[in-house]
């Protein structure tokens, strides 16, 4: 005890802090000497959020985390993404970079809200942004076919690109919408099941629509 | 944390059915953190009473406040501090008090008028449908009635209308890929989805209106159910079309399966009118805009692919959408001179 007496707390260090715990909060870092540590530990778990409801949708599987912890982050950057990759296309370069961009954000976005009101409508248990969540991640299936779709441009436009990219969308677009039912359909009384999945069919063939006739310039 | 903190609301708003019970009970357990007897008071929900009793406190805090400061400086340091606190104490924990109070009368304000104008349990009731009736009707509205001398059922739905809406934007959007003609995709989607929505809720409503002058016995859902299921026809004709290009076949389709999805429409209204002067009207104005409209259909688009064409292309026609044309006078002019000056020079 005789090395205590040493110890003595300087008398401009605030002492605060709050007695009691509240829920939720983080402990903090115990290496106060880089201060960009904390920001890139809250950074990085919500991209490991994200990436985790990525491969969710990849491989999807009846689990509740993609509708438990949703977020809209993922959903936007896809359509971010998505409308980039659909910049640049069509007969008249002149002024269509603009239109394009609202154009597809506007679509997926009121596609998104449409569909989910009629869910709701039809009765069922899912909450508006869980839906609006679980949408917006299923796009990713078709973002990916966009970029093979680019990808198989850059070699060539003939025919037997187009039927390579035929295949390809319409694989993903069908993965989409199985991935998106296996996420949506619980939430629906059963014999109903069937109202629900035509909307979203047609929302990702409408999307589907957009990557296929893609022309770049 | 952004997505931690939206799965907050995302939580509360799951529960958003028995909204009242559980927000009760969640305002019962946080009251601002102070003695019983001020919880007991504040348990009174109504807010009336206990307001006029926050009234008071505040009131009296504010008199104290005024006396405070006005000795506060005369005060010693300690003593001050000593009271200051107590006084604090008193103060802050009445001040959250009163912020609380307010902002739950603010809450439930908004809360009310949100559940009033934003609820989306009004249009419940037409989207209560089974897969089977859906079916049944979509059949249903390809086959004329026979008994106009008797008022005919329409059921008052809207999933299904909506639903053909959006499957002949579709359809129309699919139409432009197949005619290979991918002009600007942007504004075509945008004139599709307008022309879709803007006849269905348009002729609708004029039709509506014509009904309310002939006295037909109908209502605006109806009405709207009794179009949207119209298009079914409409639906079929042109997926069918889209995909094969015969200008007979077309004209076929156009006179048949949208006859008939016509004189559906048209026996069913007027089954509800009653005046010949009246019933002519009335259907004869639905058969003409409905038939009509099938026609813009298969026709406008690819005059409108065409406009643009013109305009992009120049003199460079497409073969497919022109009559074969003579050789331009031009080349004769020039190969007359470029003979000529062959033969100078020879």
């Amino acid at each position: 005890f005789a090395g205590l007496a040493d110890v003595s707390i300087s008398e401009d260090i605030p002492v605060e802090g709050e007695i009691t715990v509240p829920v939720g909060s983080r402990s903090p870092d115990e290496d106060y000497s880089t201060l960009d540590e904390p920001v890139r530990d809250t950074i990085m778990r919500d991209l490991k959020a994200v990436g985790k409801k990525f491969v969710h949708v990849m491989y999807p599987k009846k689990s509740s985390a993609l509708l438990r912890d949703w977020d809209l982050w993922g959903p936007l950057v896809l359509c971010v993404s998505l409308a980039l990759m659909l910049q640049g296309g069509s007969a008249d370069s002149k002024d269509d970079g603009g239109p394009q961009f609202a154009e597809v954000f506007v679509i997926i976005w009121f596609g998104a809200v449409v569909i989910t009101l009629n869910s709701k409508l039809l009765g069922g248990t899912i909450s508006f942004f869980q839906s609006l969540c679980v949408l917006g991640y299923c796009v990713l299936p078709l973002t990916v076919a966009m970029l093979v779709c680019r990808l198989v441009l850059l070699a060539g436009s003939g025919t037997v690109s187009f039927i390579i990219r035929l295949i390809v969308v319409v694989a993903m677009f069908g993965w989409s919408t199985l991935a998106s039912t296996a996420f949506l359909a619980d939430s629906q009384p059963p014999n109903r099941k069937a109202l629900v999945v035509y909307p979203i069919f047609l929302f990702y063939f409408v999307i589907s629509w957009m990557i296929l006739t893609f022309t770049p310039q | 944390a952004g997505p931690g903190t939206m799965a907050e609301p995302g939580a509360a708003a799951s529960g958003g059915r028995s909204s009242a019970a559980d927000w009760g009970g969640f305002e019962d357990n946080v009251q601002g953190g102070g003695s019983a007897v001020i919880d007991m008071e504040n348990m009174d929900d109504t807010s009336g009473s206990s307001f006029e009793d926050m009234g008071e406190m505040h009131q009296r805090m504010k008199e104290e406040e005024e006396e405070e400061a006005a000795e506060g400086e005369a005060g010693a340091a300690e003593e001050e501090d000593g009271e200051f606190l107590g006084m604090k104490g008193l103060r802050g924990q009445l001040g959250r008090q009163v912020a609380d109070q307010m902002w739950q009368v603010g809450k439930r304000q908004a809360s009310r008028a949100f559940s009033l104008y934003a609820n989306i349990d009004i249009l419940r009731p037409y989207f209560d449908v089974e897969p089977v009736q859906v079916r049944a009707r979509l059949l249903e509205s390809m086959i004329p009635v026979k008994m106009i001398n008797f008022p005919q059922k329409i059921a008052g739905e809207l999933y299904g209308p909506l639903m053909l809406v959006f499957t002949l934007v579709a359809i129309l959007l699919h139409g432009m890929k197949t005619s290979d003609t991918i002009i600007r995709e942007g504004t075509l989607m945008g004139t599709a989805i307008g022309t879709c929505f803007g006849y269905w809720l348009g002729v609708s409503s004029f039709i509506y209106f014509l009904a309310y002058l002939c006295n037909a016995q109908i209502t605006m859902v109806q009405m709207l159910s009794l179009l949207g299921y119209g298009l079914f026809g409409h639906c079929i004709t042109l997926f069918v079309t889209y995909n094969i290009h015969f200008h007979s076949l077309f004209y076929v389709f156009w006179l048949g399966v949208g006859g008939l999805s016509t004189l559906r429409m048209v026996a069913v209204l007027v089954s509800r009118t009653v005046g010949h002067t009246q019933r002519l009207v009335l259907c004869g104005t639905l058969a003409a805009l409905h038939m009509l409209f099938l026609l813009y259909l298969h026709f406008a688009y690819h005059k409108v692919v065409e406009g643009i064409l013109d305009t992009l292309e120049g003199p460079n026609m497409p073969p497919f959408q022109r009559v074969a044309r003579d050789i331009p006078v031009v080349s004769n002019a020039v190969l007359n001179a470029t003979a000529k000056a062959v033969a100078l020079n020879l």
